[in-house]
């Protein structure tokens, strides 16, 4: 048990649907563990039910059925929640209505202030915070001068800064430009390899599900697919058959295959094609 | 036009008047406007004057700055000014129609003009001088006391740094929005009043629903970030009072009891 | 020509310490029914252009023709431009704002002041190009539809006041796979069955991969390229050196191409690079 974050234990999401009032699932009977330091890639269009997902991982959803246990504490325990949510950080969506303050480093304090740090202990967080996340030139800046890959990393410092030992990604690249979304995902590498992070990364573009070490395939509600990226994307036409798209070499390699080539399915970068071709 | 408000902006700087505790100057500022209204001559205006000139001058914002900041203020001094002076009773001077213009009138306008002026920039040199987060801190920790009779501090001040924090990306959005509108043949500017506001509702609908959107997921990634109220918070600026703090704080003192005790012994006008 | 941009230059706080050319010295000429690729790294003035193209900024000088009539003329109808120059911002979905997805898409039509049967038209009209049911959906509220079809509902609200050039900007940004085929998709249907100029501004090489015939490319405030998609997807380096980048399947091809295989230095789709690389091989082995 010692090496499992979160374990998702046949659980269930309801809600009443806005439009006609019936009840909907938006997540049904998932099981699943998260294991610690692991990069967990879960993927799915939007709808699928991966956002909400993520929120019953820090309890900021309950489920209707099942358990979700976080480092062994139950996300339905009043008494726990905060040290639930003091261990598993999130970053959202949308960079900007996730800072509160109106300096970078009193918004990288937000989170350690209302766990009751200390002081000058919450001044060595934010640095540390700051630097990992490569912003600590502009801890006096105001949030909203800020890029989107900055304001993204902001938030993720704001996050680091609590010290959880996972930190769930909720699309956190969706909104930004092709640079701010390779920043943000160069950060989280990082935090995941260096600081040895436990990531739950949820997405629906594939070139960064590539980057994890497990991939689920979220449809419906329910996990349709999971492995190494490698096995999932090289069932194309499956993976497309979800909404989603596989790489564009994996595509080449799998059409190449199909118009009689004997080649290897899994390809996954431009390099191992040109080897192989 | 919305640029040109100067008032609630903060210039910064590293003046001893902006490295000043934000609570001694927030109770210079109550003292301050407490003895503009104990004020009955102009020789205490003009000390008024000379310690307004002293701080804009150590602060080092520009004196146009503060200029500028009067400027869409013009309109409330000047009807101010007008009604005292036509409604004041007294020694006839000058009279334009049925409207007459008293010697007492004459003055007291003038006086209630220049009160006006003092106040807007006495205060507007407080926002100047004082970053919006540090002006928070300071007003929650003056109103920690009277937590005790039921008032949220803590509440009053993180809605005040949310609201700081949101209004340029509230402007920004309003901006692209009006554009987005624009682009589909909307008028924000030609008719008349009524049908003016009429066609705001293309901007303002949007604008609200977005703010909500906005509100609701702020609040959820203040959860997810263990926020719960203000009790057992600590914070990553305590405010510490030095020396230098305690002695400013004891020289206005003295400074404002002057201004104040000057009613009692001079003539008034 | 349906466009010409010449000498265009804006410059924001002009005379002042923060003084930014946001334009410099843009020229361009568009020809009706092109189909053009506008991109750039954010910041490089692409949304400064484009909001200029239906006098919604004045530039600081140069001139923009339309229809060979100067737009920033005091004379020129302001209506009648915006008309002519549709323009779908970026996350569209949220400047609706009516009870009912006809009267958000008749927004646009309405204040062109035409008639009833005509505006009821293009409603139904434009609906049906980003594929959304008339019957089902014209009396629903625009805010219970799911993200997608906000943004179609959004698009056809432009789509409605029948431009002669329609500018999008970033119309999948945010969207997933599924949801930005579609919206791809229907973009592509509109240009095929209408005589209309497009303009795609996009972070998404492989989008602009796929529709686009011409890229202007956009850095620091100028136009540093204007040629045919190949030619542009050519410049690799110099495209990253601006912090852009190219489709995989373009890079590929470029890395099998230097290896010494003889194919097709350049191209744009996965379907292409596929047949290429079989006729290759097909030779070789022939050989």
């Amino acid at each position: 048990m010692d090496d499992v974050m979160i374990k998702i234990n046949k659980a269930t999401y309801e809600y009443k649907s806005l439009i006609d009032d019936s009840i909907q699932q938006a997540v049904k009977n998932v099981d699943i563990e998260v294991k610690k330091g692991e990069f967990l890639v879960i993927l799915g269009h939007n709808g699928s039910g991966k956002s909400t997902l993520a929120k019953l991982m820090n309890g900021l959803l309950l489920p209707a059925r099942g358990d979700i246990d976080v480092m062994g504490m139950n996300t339905r325990d009043d008494e726990q929640i905060w040290n639930i949510r003091e261990k598993t950080g999130m970053v959202f969506q949308n960079p900007d209505n996730q800072i509160v303050a109106t300096i970078v480093e009193e918004d990288v304090a937000f989170g350690p202030e209302n766990l009751g740090v200390p002081q000058e202990e919450i001044r060595k967080r934010v640095d540390e915070a700051l630097e990992l996340v490569e912003m600590t030139d502009y801890k006096t800046h105001a949030p909203h001068l800020l890029s989107g890959g900055q304001k993204q990393r902001v938030a993720i410092a704001g996050i680091l800064a609590m010290r959880p030992d996972c930190i769930i990604f909720d699309e956190p690249t969706s909104m930004l430009d092709p640079s701010g979304r390779i920043e943000v995902m160069n950060t989280i590498k990082k935090l995941n390899k260096d600081d040895e992070k436990t990531i739950v990364l949820i997405t629906h573009y594939m070139d960064e599900a590539v980057e994890g070490d497990r991939v689920l395939v979220m449809e419906d509600g329910e996990i349709v697919m999971e492995g190494t990226p490698r096995e999932v994307f090289s069932q194309v036409e499956k993976v497309k058959s979800y909404g989603l798209d596989v790489p564009q070499v994996t595509e080449l390699a799998y059409e190449l295959r199909k118009a009689g080539l004997d080649i290897r399915e899994d390809i996954l970068s431009i390099e191992e094609l040109v080897e192989l071709l | 036009m919305l640029k040109d408000i100067t008032i609630g902006q903060y210039f910064p700087g590293d003046s001893i008047i902006h490295r000043l505790d934000p609570r001694i100057k927030l109770i210079i500022v109550f003292l301050f406007i407490g003895s503009l209204f104990f004020i009955n001559n102009f020789i205490p205006y003009a000390f008024i004057l000379a310690f307004i000139l002293l701080i804009i001058k150590i602060s080092g914002v520009p004196l146009s700055f503060i200029v500028k900041g009067l400027k869409p203020l013009v309109f409330i001094i000047l009807i101010t000014f007008s009604i005292n002076i036509f409604l004041t009773a007294g020694e006839v001077i000058l009279t334009i129609g049925p409207l007459t213009v008293t010697k007492e009138g004459l003055y007291f306008a003038f006086f209630m003009g220049i009160r006006l002026v003092f106040l807007i920039t006495g205060t507007s040199l407080l926002t100047l001088t004082t970053s919006p987060i540090a002006l928070t801190d300071g007003i929650e920790d003056l109103l920690k006391p009277f937590k005790k009779i039921g008032l949220p501090s803590h509440e009053l001040a993180m809605m005040m740094t949310i609201a700081l924090r949101f209004i340029p990306t509230l402007l920004e959005e309003t901006d692209k929005i009006m554009k987005a509108q624009m682009a589909r043949g909307a008028d924000f500017e030609s008719g008349n009043l009524l049908r003016r506001a009429k066609n705001l509702v293309p901007l303002l609908v949007p604008l609200f629903i977005n703010a909500f959107r906005r509100a609701e997921e702020l609040a959820t990634a203040m959860e997810a970030r263990c926020y719960r109220g203000g009790d057992d918070r600590t914070s990553l600026n305590e405010l510490r009072m030095d020396r230098k703090d305690i002695v400013i704080l004891f020289g206005s003192l003295v400074f404002f009891g002057l201004i104040i005790s000057s009613r009692f012994v001079m003539d008034g006008i | 020509m349906i466009m010409k941009i010449s000498d265009l230059k804006y410059i924001y706080n002009p005379n002042t310490p923060f003084e930014k050319k946001a334009l410099d010295n843009i020229n361009v000429e568009i020809d009706r029914g092109e189909f053009i690729g506008l991109i750039g790294h954010t910041g490089s003035g692409k949304s400064t252009l484009v909001q200029h193209l239906n006098r919604l900024m004045k530039p600081t000088s140069g001139t923009i023709l339309i229809d060979g009539i100067d737009i920033n003329e005091k004379e020129t109808d302001l209506k009648s431009i915006r008309q002519k120059v549709g323009l779908v911002f970026q996350y569209p979905e949220h400047q609706l704002f009516e009870e009912t997805i006809y009267k958000d898409i008749a927004f646009g039509p309405k204040n062109l002041d035409l008639s009833e049967e005509e505006i009821e038209e293009r409603v139904r009209d434009s609906m049906e190009l980003v594929g959304l049911d008339y019957d089902t959906l014209k009396d629903r509220s625009p805010f219970e539809l799911s993200g997608g079809q906000k943004r179609r509902v959004a698009i056809a609200g432009v789509v409605a006041m029948k431009p002669d050039i329609l500018i999008l900007d970033e119309p999948t940004a945010g969207l997933d796979p599924r949801g930005r085929d579609e919206i791809l998709g229907e973009i592509q249907d509109l240009y095929k069955k209408n005589d209309i100029t497009i303009i795609l501004v996009s972070h998404s090489m492989e989008d602009i991969a796929r529709l686009v015939d011409r890229i202007l490319v956009m850095h620091k405030g100028k136009i540093s390229m204007d040629d045919t998609t190949v030619e542009v997807f050519k410049r690799v380096d110099e495209l990253k050196n601006m912090g852009l980048g190219v489709p995989q399947i373009t890079e590929f091809m470029r890395a099998f191409h230097k290896k010494g295989n003889k194919v097709k230095e350049t191209v744009l789709t996965v379907e292409e690079g596929r047949d290429e690389i079989l006729k290759y091989l097909r030779s070789k082995s022939d050989a």
